[in-house]
């Protein structure tokens, strides 16, 4: 007991001598579950930018921004809740970079961030429903939502001449949205989908699903699925009995064990998925290079972005209030202004100070849009002698 | 009409992969079944059984492959079989000396053993990905279709496509033998009829001077060789993943039910049954019927459920049988 209370208060101290000015970011990632292997580039690129703006000295008088990383698991809206609740009343953030999947988001964002009124920005959460979300202005995100890829994939499988597709998707909140927002925009084109039926990841026997797809028929099987789970046993059954030759393959679909254990297989099939090329992505994986980390993860970019527009809004307003730096997120993301590349942070502050607008790119080409989510670009892939190749960027 | 063609969708997307699928599930209820009649509990770790048992067999298989021994356009995981079966049964009979022995001694009512097998279950699950790890592991070498979709339509011409994966006849023929040879082990042998005696009456086979050691220790053999010749069929044709053994459990457990429990023959009808209903039930008959009435493009699927609710048809099925049949279709044990 006299040690727990010699340690409690000796903590007490450490935590009220720390710098006055000292502002903290909350970072909620699913650090545990499905999606733990890419939590930790996510919030090594948060926290890139965090180190970036407080070595420059100029934000908000040379104030320092220290990072709190929660969990959010991915799954668990419940434990996701308690994560931003924790970081908002124990740690006192004043902004958070997360959640990281859709469902858990939009429970947190609702249950938590809204009521206290607090700023989050996702780098991943890519559900269409969090477009019409009703958030007061305080939920943005910097990666394209799959509304938006739903529009890339139907041109790009109408460029490939083909008007009538079948649709499977993994039977999730991801691939719900993917696969409802998919067949909107293909049939609005006038293009006409079969069956758009849900398969479950991690069942013993697919032939039934694959029956069910062929019966349907259609010129190509588009799978919104993940490589690595139901997906390719609905893409092995469709091979095998020769239902589908051509298959559309979203961002789930694109990995390396899809050329392993399809190479040969699916010659000539296509497919898309967010992923941004330019300077400003140069400069970003050489500054985590220099951090010692890998750039290249999946969303590390778009946590880079989501952390340096919290910043930038606080700076552009002169206030770390949300409820005051909400309304500068879109100005300081978007055109009129000087372009601000990664690493440039410090004369984005320059900038601010000196009452000049900026336009911040970033390491993905940042442009919000609508309720605030970035456009996105895309890259088109297509397999081409057993290989993932890029088509081109759109 | 077009005959032919409607007859040829049916084959390749229902009739193929569930007899396949059937025969899979056959021997795995079987092993469950038979645990069922002779040591009288329902094995959950039977499932994880199989895992484990195609983990070692995968592992064989590796190492006669980097030796250079292949079994020329058959899977080199048949070789492997054997090895996996006895390393497996070694297994199984030390799980039993540790564990179930003890409540065979104090005669622990059935529902205390199968909970006991649920705690096995996790170990083995546990040893399982210790052993060989959580990713997907496909094994399958040698000749991959009997007949391929592509070969089929060139030589045909027919619109329609028609595949057998060589997997799925290895499948059908091994479950044949295996059955075979189960059938004939259990109503010729002594060793069989003493199996038979002392799951009929355990009180009267001890008094007529059965061996109870002998028949459970045989009892367990077979069913580690049926669930290990079960694993690898399955692996064999779709992939290996540990979680997926876990999963094949229900249909299994529904197949032995359905059958009747601790009949063999009603474990074999009961996995055809699932089988035949998980994929029959939920298929889109548009195509067939389009085949079958010229000119006639339906507007619908013409599916009775979508393939959603593939489990709950099996379940479904579990229900109607017990409500009417409480033995099962086979006059098993009422559970």
């Amino acid at each position: 007991m006299k040690k727990l209370l010699m340690a409690s208060a000796a903590l007490a101290l450490t935590a009220g001598g720390a710098f006055a000015e000292d502002i903290k970011l909350g970072i909620s990632l699913g650090f545990t579950g499905p999606l733990e292997s890419m939590s930790p580039a996510m919030a090594d690129g948060a926290e890139l930018a965090m180190a970036e703006v407080t070595a420059s000295g100029k934000f908000m008088g040379g104030a320092s921004v220290t990072p709190v990383r929660g969990d959010s698991t991915c799954i668990d809206s419940a434990a996701a809740s308690a994560t931003v609740e924790k970081l908002i009343t124990a740690d006192g953030v004043k902004g958070i970079v997360g959640g990281m999947c859709s469902g858990e988001t939009t429970a947190s964002l609702q249950n938590v961030a809204m009521p206290k009124g607090m700023v989050m920005i996702s780098p991943s959460a890519t559900s269409p429903a969090l477009s019409t979300l009703d958030d007061n202005g305080l939920f943005f995100r910097t990666s394209p939502s799959d509304a938006r890829q739903s529009e890339v994939m139907t041109d790009i499988i109408m460029e490939h001449g083909i008007n009538s597709v079948a649709v499977t998707y993994t039977n999730n909140d991801y691939g719900k949205g993917l696969a409802d927002s998919f067949q909107a925009a293909f049939e609005a084109k006038g293009g006409t989908v079969t069956i758009n039926t849900a398969h479950d990841d991690g069942k013993p026997d697919y032939s039934a699903e694959v029956a069910a797809l062929a019966s349907a028929g259609g010129d190509a099987l588009v799978i919104a699925g993940y490589v690595d789970q139901g997906g390719s046993g609905i893409l092995r059954g469709a091979l095998d009995t020769g239902a589908f030759e051509t298959f559309v393959f979203p961002d789930g679909m694109v990995g390396g064990a899809l050329e392993e254990n399809f190479g040969p297989e699916v010659n000539g099939s296509f497919g898309q998925m967010p992923s941004s090329e330019g300077e400003g992505k140069e400069k970003f994986l050489a500054a985590a290079e220099a951090a010692g980390f890998d750039g290249t993860g999946v969303y590390s970019a778009e946590a880079y972005d989501a952390a340096a527009l919290i910043m930038l809004a606080m700076a552009a307003s002169n206030s770390t209030d949300p409820n005051v730096y909400k309304e500068k997120v879109m100005d300081v993301a978007n055109a009129p202004g000087t372009p601000i590349l990664p690493g440039e942070l410090g004369k984005a502050l320059d900038l601010i100070a000196a009452g000049e607008e900026i336009d911040y790119q970033g390491a993905t080409s940042v442009e919000l849009i609508g309720a605030g989510e970035s456009a996105g670009t895309f890259r088109e892939i297509e397999v081409k002698d057993d290989k993932i190749e890029t088509v081109r960027y759109r | 009409m077009d005959l032919l063609n409607a007859f040829i969708a049916v084959l390749n997307y229902v009739i193929v992969p569930a007899t396949a699928y059937g025969a899979q599930l056959a021997l795995g209820a079987l092993g469950v079944t038979l645990i069922y009649g002779i040591l009288r509990f329902s094995n959950f770790a039977h499932g994880d059984t199989m895992a484990f048992g195609t983990g070692l067999t995968i592992l064989v298989t590796w190492g006669l492959q980097a030796m250079g021994i292949s079994f020329g356009p058959l899977p080199t995981a048949l070789l492997a079989l054997p090895f996996g079966i006895a390393l497996t049964a070694l297994f199984v009979l030390g799980t039993d000396r540790v564990v179930y022995r003890y409540y065979r001694k104090v005669r622990a009512a059935p529902v205390y053993i199968t909970m006991v097998s649920v705690g096995v279950m996790f170990v083995m699950n546990g040893l399982t990905r210790v052993l060989i790890g959580v990713d997907e592991i496909r094994f399958a070498d040698g000749e991959r279709f009997l007949i391929s979709a592509r070969e089929f339509k060139t030589i045909t011409g027919l619109a329609e496509p028609l595949a057998i994966r060589s997997t799925q006849a290895i499948t059908l023929v091994t479950a044949g033998l295996v059955v075979w040879a189960l059938f004939w082990f259990l109503a010729k042998t002594r060793t069989g009829k003493s199996m038979r005696a002392y799951s009929d009456n355990e009180d009267l086979a001890l008094l007529s001077g059965i061996d109870p050691n002998k028949v459970v220790m045989v009892t367990w053999i077979i069913a580690a060789a049926l669930a290990t010749i079960a694993g690898t069929l399955y692996g064999l044709d779709k992939s290996f993943k540990a979680f997926n053994y876990f999963q094949l459990l229900l249909p299994i457990f529904a197949a032995a039910i359905v059958g009747g429990l601790g009949n063999p023959l009603g474990a074999i009808a009961g996995g055809f049954v699932i089988a035949y209903s998980e994929v029959a039930v939920t298929y889109a008959w548009k195509k067939v019927a389009m085949y079958l009435v010229p000119g006639w493009e339906p507007e619908g699927l013409l599916q009775l459920l979508s393939t959603e609710y593939k489990f709950a048809v099996s379940f479904a099925i579990l229900i109607i049988v017990l409500l009417f049949k409480p033995t099962g279709l086979f006059k098993g044990k009422s559970v």
